[in-house]
């Protein structure tokens, strides 16, 4: 049967037909949906999200271990949590296969950089597998898992972006289970890495390095597609689909592994054409060990970017030199850009108003918050990746003096304080620090699409569990001052943050409400709000919420005069069918133009009592 | 555009809004369409951050073999525009013999609403200008009319299912196959609505 899907559900399908029992993940873009789908279609395979990648990859080590099929899936940065596991499960190899998929992100779309982990593969001499299309991510995860247990290795799957999230053609196949009986065996040697046998496996890893490297040249899946011998292609993954767009006739060298590289092989392609080309996104992975093996490259990183995505524009831009035509751009006027937002109703909205009203530098984290950054709330001053926030707090805080470090703290989501918050926190306890950290708890690991967490009380299947007890965990660590505020309350936030910032003691704040898209877990939204646009004095506080449902509007004539007589330059308006009900920002006027149909504000949305999953 | 996508071994099909107007479940559905009607499909977006009320495209190609997922700047036949503004910042992406199907709707971006830029004059006419064949559709009326404005997607659809050669009642299939069927009546009636708004 054949089916359209995205990169990020074949290799979910690729996990269901190589016989996959086990599969772990912490959700980061663009890698996700690969477990959401495994836990919503094949219940064949034992599915959990883990606290973090690292565990993730512990989790399958041990599964492996057990003798069963194991995936793991992360994005590019998940790789460096997970690095500590993944350079010493080389040594020591699998039972049952273990494919760790990883999904890089070229260009940043939803990440902080964009480092390249076909490197990862070269660092811990493991084989590395990039498909170009969903067929190949489906199959290349059948084909790791049988890889895996015929070389003793743990291997990789890079998927980019573009092919996590395009959709193309795959033929569904049966279900094929593992041949690795599932039983315990003792076998110290192997997976105790103490020096003494460390030393052994290491030599292993390389004799084994010799092997993956004999089979790159007889691997199906590195193929020569011979079309006359003047142009050669070396490429890879969605490259090889750019460059095959635009130049069709030509030769390619399409590598399925791109680590190890068979010397053999690319000299057999070299000897069948003139020149030979090196199409790649990001670094200069293929190019450098090209070139270490002596081989020359006509064009690699001199033409094409080593920044940011490849696009078949720039694969013919780079081709083709001076000779490329630049196409007709016609209109080239600046447009108003329209950046993500945070949405209308958003619990992270108030407390930034908070703390940029109370000038704070804000230690800042990973997740939809890192938006404040951006206007119109320009509130969030650091981030760097998954629980930073709370050790650069901690940081700032002993350097400072008494003073100045009261207006600084840290800000981390839920799932992040879980993910890398919980040890960082420990240390502000332990080495008598007086950071606040402030959790911003929306119940959901929202930006990747409201995957459920070890606070949420739910499995990745809906199955109601042990729910994380952030009060709890906090006193546990010594932490005596803890506050839980509502988000949508802006006096509670605003006196709680000085109060807490205040005291030399470490303070931790939960500032806890859902996400305003958590459908689910919501009891009613609210009748939107209005504004009374006489009264509107055009001072544009509520505008400075960036909230989407909240407009300006230039005003002239007429309009240019509030109902007190004074002039103005705007008012403002709500958009009814974005609103819902909130109730930031009647509290932010000062003029009482905001109204609302209800009799009271209510602050924000209450949790439904017996919510699903 | 009286078969003219046919022309080319591949047709590339770029759908540009603004988060939260049903784009990728349009193109969802135009994959599906394609792929039942025997062609090799591939489609690509880019989702992940708070995407809602942020830009949004997804490029669409079918032929007979695709290779790129996405489409090369200035080469897509068709421009599925939900918003003026972005048809704007995306019509250097399309040919300029190709075709423009646009939602007459506007979205203030939120820095129109902060009041720091001003939404650009004249969309149409410069639209115009630089594509040979442009499709004004008031989708969004039109999704009001059919019973709920959300159905915008769907009158596009239909629009479109007039410039594809594909037959309706393949569109009207997957459609439905795609939606709740609580939903079925009204979106039924805007993707009628919208193909007989492009005409036969």
């Amino acid at each position: 049967m054949k089916r359209v899907l995205t990169g990020n559900e074949a290799i979910a399908r690729g996990a269901y037909e190589g016989g996959a029992r086990f599969a772990a993940a912490y959700p980061g873009t663009p890698s996700s949906e690969i477990l959401d789908t495994i836990g919503k279609e094949y219940r064949e395979i034992y599915a959990e999200w883990a606290p973090n990648e690292k565990v993730a990859l512990e989790a399958a080590m041990g599964a492996s271990i057990a003798g069963a099929r194991a995936i793991v899936c992360m994005k590019h940065v998940g790789v460096n949590v997970a690095a500590d596991p993944l350079m010493t499960l080389s040594y020591t190899g699998v039972r049952g296969g273990i494919v760790l998929v990883t999904a890089d992100d070229p260009e940043l779309y939803s990440s902080q950089n964009e480092q390249d982990n076909r490197h990862y593969a070269k660092f811990a001499k493991i084989p590395m597998l990039e498909p170009s299309n969903s067929q190949e991510a489906k199959n290349f995860v059948k084909i790791g898992f049988e890889l895996s247990e015929q070389f003793d290795t743990p291997v990789m799957l890079r998927s980019v972006t573009r092919i996590s999230h395009s959709k193309t053609v795959v033929t569904l196949e049966d279900r094929q289970e593992g041949s690795v009986p599932i039983e315990m065996k003792k076998d110290a040697p192997k997976w105790v890495m103490l020096p003494v046998y460390g030393r052994q496996r290491h030599s292993i890893v390389e004799e084994r390095f010799l092997r993956l490297k004999k089979k790159a040249g007889t691997f199906p899946e590195n193929r020569i597609e011979l079309n006359g011998s003047r142009v050669g292609i070396v490429t890879a993954g969605i490259s090889y689909q750019y460059a095959k767009e635009i130049f069709p006739d030509y030769s390619y060298l399409k590598l399925g592994m791109v680590w190890p590289l068979s010397r053999k092989l690319i000299a057999r392609f070299y000897d069948q054409v003139e020149e030979v080309y090196v199409v790649e996104e990001l670094d200069p992975f293929l190019e450098e060990n090209l070139k270490t093996m002596g081989f020359t490259v006509k064009g690699g990183k001199e033409v094409f970017p080593l920044c940011g995505e490849l696009t078949p524009f720039l694969v013919e831009k780079g081709m083709k030199g001076s000779s490329f035509q630049e196409p007709r751009v016609s209109f080239s006027e600046t447009l108003p850009p329209r950046p993500p937002n945070m949405c209308a109703g958003c619990p992270h909205r108030g407390i930034f108003h908070i703390l940029r009203k109370r000038k704070f530098f804000v230690a800042g984290d990973i997740g939809c918050y890192t938006l404040a950054a951006l206007p119109p709330l320009t509130a969030l001053d650091s981030c760097i990746c998954m629980g930073s926030s709370v050790g650069q707090a901690h940081g700032i805080s002993k350097v400072l003096g008494r003073e100045e470090r009261k207006k600084v703290v840290a800000v981390i989501g839920d799932s992040t304080f879980i993910h890398g918050g919980i040890t960082p926190l420990i240390d502000v306890a332990y080495n008598k620090g007086d950071a606040t950290i402030i959790i911003l708890d929306n119940h959901a690991t929202a930006m990747t699409g409201f995957q459920e967490h070890p606070a949420t009380g739910f499995t990745i299947r809906g199955e109601p569990t042990a729910r994380l007890d952030f009060v709890a965990l906090a006193k546990s660590m010594g932490i005596k001052s803890i506050r839980v505020t509502n988000p949508w309350n802006l006096e509670e936030i605003e006196r709680v943050v000085m109060e807490e910032t205040a005291k030399e003691e470490p303070s931790l704040i939960i500032n806890q409400g859902p996400c305003a898209m958590l459908r689910k877990e919501i009891k009613e939204y609210h009748e939107p709000y209005g504004i009374d646009q006489d009264k509107c004095t055009g001072c544009r506080v509520c505008i400075s919420l960036g909230c989407p449902a909240i407009s300006w509007n230039p005003a002239e004539g007429e309009m240019a005069v509030s109902a007190d007589g004074k002039r103005r330059k705007g008012f403002s308006s709500i958009e009814k069918t974005l609103c819902p009900g909130c109730g930031l920002c009647i509290q932010v006027c000062k003029f009482g133009a905001i109204h609302t149909k209800g009799d009271q504000v209510i602050y924000g949305f209450q949790t439904k009592k017996d919510r699903s999953p | 555009m009286d078969g003219k996508a046919m022309e080319h071994a591949v047709t590339s099909i770029l759908l540009a809004g603004v988060g939260g107007q049903g784009i990728i479940l349009a193109s969802d559905i135009m994959a599906e369409v394609f792929l039942e009607a025997g062609y090799d499909v591939k489609k690509s977006e880019i989702h992940g951050m708070a995407q809602r009320g942020g830009s949004v495209t997804s490029h669409v190609r079918f032929g007979k073999r695709v290779y790129s997922p996405i489409i090369k700047a200035g080469d897509a036949d068709i421009l599925l525009a939900f918003e003026k503004l972005e048809a704007l910042r995306w019509i250097n992406h399309a040919r300029s013999d190709g075709v423009v199907i646009l939602n007459d709707h506007k979205i203030n971006p939120p820095i129109v609403n902060l009041g720091k830029m001003t939404y650009p004059q004249g969309i149409i006419e410069i639209i115009k200008k630089n594509c040979k064949h442009l499709h004004l559709v008031p989708g969004t009326r039109i999704a009001r009319e059919a019973g709920d404005i959300r159905a915008a997607n769907v009158v596009l659809l239909g629009a479109l299912s007039r410039i594809v050669e594909i037959d309706g009642d393949l569109w009207m299939e997957v459609i439905l196959r795609y939606l709740p069927p609580k939903v079925h009546s009204v979106n039924r009636k805007a993707f009628i609505m919208g193909r007989d708004y492009i005409g036969g």
